[in-house]
C-alpha cells in the first residue's frame, strides 16, 4: 500500500513521543550521567571519564553474569521454539476444542511474573510441592535451593512452561494462515509429511517465528522477578542472571557508577542483536507483502 | 487468522444434492474438506502438553484450598478438608485486598493514557510517509527492550525528584515505557487492515479530521482497540519490578504483597496460594474475548 508524505502526521506523533520522552530518554540520562561521574555523597559529583566502564569490563562479575546470562537465553530457545512448533502442529485446526486449547496454553502468558516464581517455588519443593516431592520419592537428590543442577534445571522448565505457549501461539496463527490450496497441492504430490512440514508450513511460518525469536531473546535477556522469587540467585550466583547482577548492584548497594555503566552496556547489547532481528523481521515482511 | 475461516472455499460436490439448510450443510462440508488435507494432530501430544501447563496452576489451587496446618502434615493431591478461609484472609484484611485496588487503579491509568496516546500515532504510522518515521518506529521498539532493571533506579529518583513517589500515577507513566510503544505497534497492525478509500471517503463527505476519526474510525478498529487494551492491561499486570521499586505504602502492589510475604518467617502458604489464584482470576476471566486476536496481539500487530 502506497502511503502518502505528509509531514504534519508529526503531530499525530507528538503525544507519544512527549510521554515516552519523559518516560524513557530523562531516566535514561540519568544512567548516562552517572556512568560518567562519581561522589563522595552530598550530591557533589566529579567527572571521572570511562573509568567505570573500564572497572566493569575488566570485572569478573559482569562477564560472569553475561556468560551465564547467554548460556540461559540458548537453553531456552533451543527448548522453547522446537518444542512450540511442534505444540502448534498437534493443535486443533477449529471448533471448539481450538478455542480451549488457545485458552487453556494462554494462561501462563497471563499470570504476574513473580505469581509465575511462587507456583514454582512451591511445586518443587520438596516436603510441600508436588514436583519436588514426586521426584524425592523416586530417589532422586533433588533441592533447588542447594544444588547448582537442581536450580538450573528448575529455573529452565520454568520457563518453557511460562513461555512456550508464546512461540507455539505465533506459530500457529502463522500455520492457520496458510492457503488449504498447498496442502491439496501436497497430496496430490504424495509428498511425505516431512516435506509438507520442511517446504510449506516451515517457509510459511519463518516470519512470525522471527518474532518469537525477537521476543523470546529480549524477554529472556531481561529475565528478573521468577528466577529471583525461586532461587534467588543462588546456590551462590549459580542463577544470578544480568537483571538480578543490576539490581543487586544499584539498589543493593548503590553502587551507582558501576551499575550505570553496566546499564549501559547492557542495553546496548540487546539493542545491537535485536536491531539485526528487526532488520531480518522487516525484510521478510517486504518479501511477503504486508503479512 | 480470522480471515481464513472466513475466505469461502470450493464447495464440496456432494453439499448441493442434499437438501434442508444449505448453509449448515456447506459449513460442515467446508469443515470436512478442508480437514481432509491439513495434516490433523495428535490430542495426545496436545493433552500432555496442556497436562503439563496446568499441573502446576492446578497445584497452587489445591494449596489454596488447605490450611497451612494441613499443607504441612500431610501430602495430598486434593484437599482433604476443603477451606475458603484462606481467601476470606485476604478480603478482610486490608492491607491484603488494597494490594488489588492498588494494582488494578494504576493498570487501568495505563491502560487509559497507552490506547489515547497510541491511536494518532498509530493511524500516521500507518497511513503516512515523514521524516524520520522508519527510524521513530524502530526507537518506539526499542523501548520495549529496555530491561526494567536499567530503569529501576532513574525512574526512583525522577519520580522521587517531581513528588509523585508512590503514587499510582507514577507506577502508570512507568509501565507507558513499553505498554505505549506496544499499543502503537498493535494498532498499527489492525490500522493497517481498513482500506483507505474510506478516510477519502469520509473527507470528502466533508469530515473533519477528529470527527472522522472518532464516529468512523475508531468503531472499524473496534476490535484492535480492545485487543491493545487487553495487552496493556496484561503487561502492566504481570510487571513486578518497576511497580515495586516506585511503591511504598500507599500504591503498592498486589505482587509486592506477595513478595514481602515471602521472605517473612512462618510463611502461610495457604494464603500465599489463595493471593496467587486471585491475581490470576482477571486474566482468565477476558481471555476468553480475546482468543482469537492473542498470537496477533504478542507478536505486536505482526501476524
Amino acid at each position: 500500500m502506497e502511503k502518502t508524505v505528509n509531514h504534519k502526521a508529526w503531530f499525530l506523533v507528538l503525544p507519544v513521543l512527549v510521554l515516552v520522552a519523559f518516560s524513557a530518554v530523562i531516566p535514561l540520562m540519568t544512567v548516562v550521567n552517572y556512568s560518567v561521574q562519581d561522589t563522595f555523597g552530598n550530591n557533589v559529583f566529579f567527572w571521572t571519564g570511562l573509568e567505570w566502564f573500564e572497572q566493569m569490563l575488566k570485572s569478573d562479575r559482569m562477564w560472569n553474569a553475561l556468560g551465564r546470562q547467554l548460556v540461559f537465553s540458548a537453553i531456552i530457545l533451543a527448548i522453547e521454539v522446537p518444542l512450540g512448533i511442534f505444540v502448534a502442529l498437534n493443535m486443533p485446526k477449529r471448533g471448539f476444542w481450538a478455542s480451549v486449547c488457545l485458552v487453556l496454553m494462554s494462561l501462563p502468558l497471563l499470570i504476574p511474573w513473580n505469581v509465575v516464581g511462587t507456583i514454582w517455588q512451591i511445586f518443587a519443593r520438596v516436603d510441600i510441592g508436588l514436583l519436588g516431592y514426586t521426584l524425592r520419592a523416586l530417589g532422586v537428590n533433588y533441592n533447588y535451593t542447594q544444588d547448582f543442577f537442581a536450580a538450573w534445571t528448575t529455573v529452565i522448565v520454568m520457563d518453557v512452561w511460562h513461555w512456550t505457549s508464546l512461540v507455539a501461539l505465533l506459530a500457529y496463527a502463522g500455520l492457520q494462515s496458510i492457503p488449504d490450496a498447498y496442502y491439496q497441492a501436497a497430496k496430490i504430490d504424495q509428498a511425505s509429511r516431512w516435506a509438507v512440514f520442511r517446504y510449506i508450513e516451515l517457509p510459511k511460518m519463518a516470519g512470525v517465528l522471527m518474532i518469537a525469536i525477537l521476543l523470546r531473546f529480549m524477554d529472556s535477556f531481561m529475565i528478573y522477578t521468577e528466577p529471583f522469587v525461586v532461587t534467588g540467585g543462588g546456590p551462590g550466583n549459580a542463577t544470578t542472571f544480568l537483571s538480578i547482577d543490576l539490581v543487586k548492584m544499584a539498589l543493593g548497594q548503590f553502587d551507582l557508577g558501576p551499575a550505570a555503566a553496566f546499564s549501559i552496556m547492557y542495553f546496548l547489547v540487546i539493542l545491537v542483536i535485536s536491531y539485526v532481528f528487526y532488520t531480518v523481521m522487516t525484510n521478510l515482511d517486504k518479501r511477503d507483502g504486508v503479512a | 487468522m480470522s480471515d481464513t475461516t472466513m475466505k469461502p472455499t470450493v464447495s464440496a460436490p456432494g453439499a448441493a444434492s442434499i437438501p434442508g439448510d444449505v448453509t449448515a450443510e456447506r459449513a460442515t462440508a467446508n469443515a470436512r474438506l478442508k480437514s481432509r488435507f491439513r495434516p490433523t494432530g495428535s490430542a495426545f501430544v496436545m493433552g500432555l502438553y496442556l497436562l503439563f501447563l496446568l499441573l502446576p496452576i492446578y497445584w497452587l489451587l489445591n494449596m489454596s484450598l488447605k490450611t497451612n496446618q494441613e499443607i504441612l502434615s500431610t501430602f495430598s493431591l486434593i484437599p482433604l478438608r476443603p477451606t475458603l478461609e484462606n481467601y476470606l484472609t485476604i478480603l478482610t484484611d486490608p492491607s491484603w485486598y488494597m494490594g488489588y485496588v492498588n494494582s488494578l487503579i494504576y493498570v487501568v491509568m495505563n491502560t487509559v493514557i497507552s490506547i489515547m496516546v497510541a491511536l494518532p500515532a498509530a493511524y500516521a504510522f500507518s497511513r503516512y510517509q515523514f521524516m524520520g518515521d522508519k527510524h521513530l518506529f524502530f526507537w518506539l521498539l526499542t523501548n520495549r527492550m529496555a530491561p526494567p532493571a536499567v530503569f529501576a533506579l532513574p525512574f526512583f529518583q525522577l519520580y522521587s525528584s517531581v513528588g509523585l513517589f508512590d503514587t499510582h500515577i507514577a507506577v502508570a507513566l512507568a509501565h507507558c515505557l513499553f505498554n505505549v510503544p506496544l499499543a502503537v505497534w498493535i494498532l498499527e497492525g489492525f490500522m493497517r487492515g481498513v482500506p483507505r478509500e474510506i478516510d477519502e471517503t469520509a473527507y470528502i463527505d466533508g469530515y473533519s479530521f477528529p470527527r472522522f476519526f472518532v464516529k468512523i474510525f475508531m468503531p472499524l478498529i473496534a476490535s484492535g482497540i480492545g485487543v491493545a487494551a487487553f495487552f496493556c492491561f496484561m503487561f502492566s499486570w504481570v510487571e513486578l519490578l518497576l511497580s515495586r521499586t516506585l511503591t511504598s505504602v500507599d500504591a503498592k502492589p498486589i505482587a509486592a504483597t506477595m513478595t514481602r510475604t515471602v521472605s517473612a518467617s512462618g510463611l502461610d502458604w495457604g494464603v500465599l496460594a489463595a493471593a496467587g489464584i486471585l491475581t490470576i482470576v482477571p486474566g482468565a476471566l477476558v481471555i476468553w474475548f480475546v482468543r482469537n486476536y492473542i498470537a496477533k496481539g504478542f507478536a505486536l500487530g505482526r501476524v
